[in-house]
């Protein structure tokens, strides 16, 4: 009986071997600083997305990036300065077509999202190994990030990061009060237009760990976990970011150890944070709700 | 004391005509308002008080006419028109607390990227004090009763320190506590020298405790002292079939709005 019982030491081994084995890799040491990024990132700027109704749009942007990577790849150029290009393009569009309401912002948003979607397959269907290729850029291929995307990663997120704290009370009058934004005189158009930039960038950066199929879920999950946890933006933004790293993290190693796809590993644990927090979060959880 | 206008706050409302969604709501209004000024806005509804309030602070463009503030054009005094929204355009979901919501008063005089700072924190305290809500500060915004977050949009207004006050129905749907909060704040504002301007559906009140009164109608039927504006003949302009005069007391039947 003693024999199948490992020495209490030994356990913490076990766990110690469990938590560094994958580590020892150096694309496993690139992948979990890059899943981190990226779900920090996402988790903040989501918080935006959550509260202004904007998950829509981020799922359309994901998807409209999609020729300007095929391009970037066709003409051996840098992907994500090519996804970049699309992204603030699609972004720009978006608010010239429903800035006149001539029509409503959501049909915006789907015209041009099934029409850069449609045009980025066919650009990538011309080449040889479209399968591999679209595979890694609908899903993420988190194992294959280069020290190069590392640094792009990282000054990206820096920038998008800087930028929502020095611009978090604007962020917060045009999100919470467009009629103050306007008696206060804030330039409400541009700043709508810099958030949906930030959210271009975000999601370019995201690219390579989740992909564009699934960053809509690291961009709404964790911030929508977050909203249930707190009634304080700031505090929202540090929960969901918590919770974006968290994700990221242990869906790796359950990649590694279970040999799932990282990116959706990451987004299904984030999930079962969410539903554990829907059901028991102080006041607003279900359960919690059920005891009154 | 809160609010010391740098100025006497005069505003001039000239032949302006403003569209919402395109088709014009307001069309060649006209008047003036003198400094300290109190003003009831009374009309039927979709007579466009809330559109004029929205072109006031600059949120919809003036297809025609002019604004002037302290006779300058819109938008020369960045932080002296206070709007106090209707409840229903304000969402309660969103994660701030009260005090949250009153510092975002103070952004104006802040300006871009600086932090709030000691007075800032003071002229919140002095706000929700005011109001007397300075213990529902640390609340979330929509744990609050209807009155009480009404309340918490006056004293974010009070922490704007404007010249000239915009509200928005604030005697419709509260309780009479917070009725009774604000007919006093309108009354310290006097003092202070501060133009308030507010929507209401009560005429009763507009007539006795307001300086003057607009009635609107998508364009202006009659402005000036209540006894003046408040006859049957203007009353039936703006409120139609809608209005009956019993024992002298002018009554609207506008409880259910023509779609």
């Amino acid at each position: 009986m003693n024999q199948f019982i490992p020495h209490p030491s030994s356990f913490t081994e076990i766990g110690m071997t469990f938590l560094f084995e994958p580590l020892a890799y150096e694309f496993m040491q690139r992948g979990v600083i890059a899943s981190v990024i990226v779900g920090v990132l996402c988790a903040v700027i989501g918080c935006y997305v959550v509260l202004r109704g904007m998950a829509f749009l981020g799922d359309a942007m994901a998807h409209a990036i999609l020729p300007g990577v095929a391009l970037a790849y066709l003409f051996k150029g840098d992907l994500l300065i090519g996804a970049l290009a699309a992204a603030i393009l699609v972004a720009l569009a978006i608010g010239f077509f429903s800035r006149q309401g001539t029509i409503k912002e959501d049909t915006a948003i789907g015209i041009l999202f099934a029409a850069m979607l449609s045009l980025g397959v066919a650009l990538i269907s011309t080449i040889k190994t479209y399968a591999l290729d679209l595979t890694h850029i609908l899903f993420g291929n988190v194992l294959g990030v280069s020290i190069n995307d590392l640094i792009l990663t990282g000054a990206l997120a820096l920038i998008v990061l800087v930028t929502i704290i020095a611009l978090f009370k604007e962020f917060l009058v045009i999100s919470f009060d467009p009629v103050l934004a306007a008696t206060l005189r804030l330039p409400a158009e541009l700043l709508r237009n810099v958030l949906l930039i930030l959210l271009a960038l975000t999601i370019v950066i995201s690219l390579q760990t989740v992909g564009v199929g699934l960053v809509a879920a690291m961009l709404v999950t964790p911030a929508a976990t977050a909203y249930l946890l707190t009634r304080r933006l700031a505090m929202m933004m540090v929960i969901a970011a918590s919770i974006g790293a968290f994700s990221s993290i242990a869906g790796l190693y359950a990649s590694f150890y279970s040999n799932v796809a990282s990116g959706a590993a990451v987004v299904l644990i984030a999930t079962i944070i969410f539903l554990i927090a829907f059901l028991f979060a102080p006041a607003r959880g279900i359960v919690w709700r059920g005891r009154q | 004391m809160n609010i010391i206008p740098r100025e006497p706050a005069h505003l001039e409302i000239e032949n302006i005509t403003v569209a919402y969604n395109g088709t014009p709501v307001l069309r060649d209004v006209s008047f003036r308002v003198p400094h300290g000024t109190r003003v009831a806005i009374v009309g039927p509804n979709g007579a466009g008080k809330s559109t004029l309030f929205k072109a006031l602070v600059g949120l919809l463009p003036l297809r025609a006419g002019r604004v002037l503030i302290h006779g300058l054009p819109l938008g020369h005094h960045l932080d002296c028109v206070a709007y106090v929204p209707q409840r229903e355009e304000v969402d309660w979901r969103f994660p701030v607390t009260v005090a949250d919501v009153v510092m975002m008063g103070r952004y104006g005089q802040l300006g871009w990227f600086k932090r709030p700072g000691k007075n800032d924190y003071a002229s919140v305290a002095r706000a929700l004090a005011q109001m007397n809500i300075a213990e529902l500060a640390r609340q979330p915004i929509g744990d609050l009763s209807g009155g009480q977050q009404q309340r918490a949009f006056l004293a974010r207004a009070l922490a704007q320190e404007p010249h000239i006050l915009l509200m928005d129905e604030p005697f419709t749907g509260v309780d009479a506590a917070t009725q009774e909060a604000t007919l006093g704040l309108l009354d310290q504002l006097r003092e202070q020298n501060v133009t308030v301007m507010v929507s209401t559906h009560d005429l009763n009140l507009a007539s006795s405790r307001f300086d003057q009164v607009l009635l609107l109608n998508r364009q202006v039927i009659a402005f000036g002292l209540p006894k003046m504006v408040f006859t049957a003949a203007h009353l039936a302009d703006a409120f139609g079939a809608r209005v009956m005069q019993l024992d002298g007391v002018a009554v609207v039947d506008d409880c259910c709005p023509p779609e």
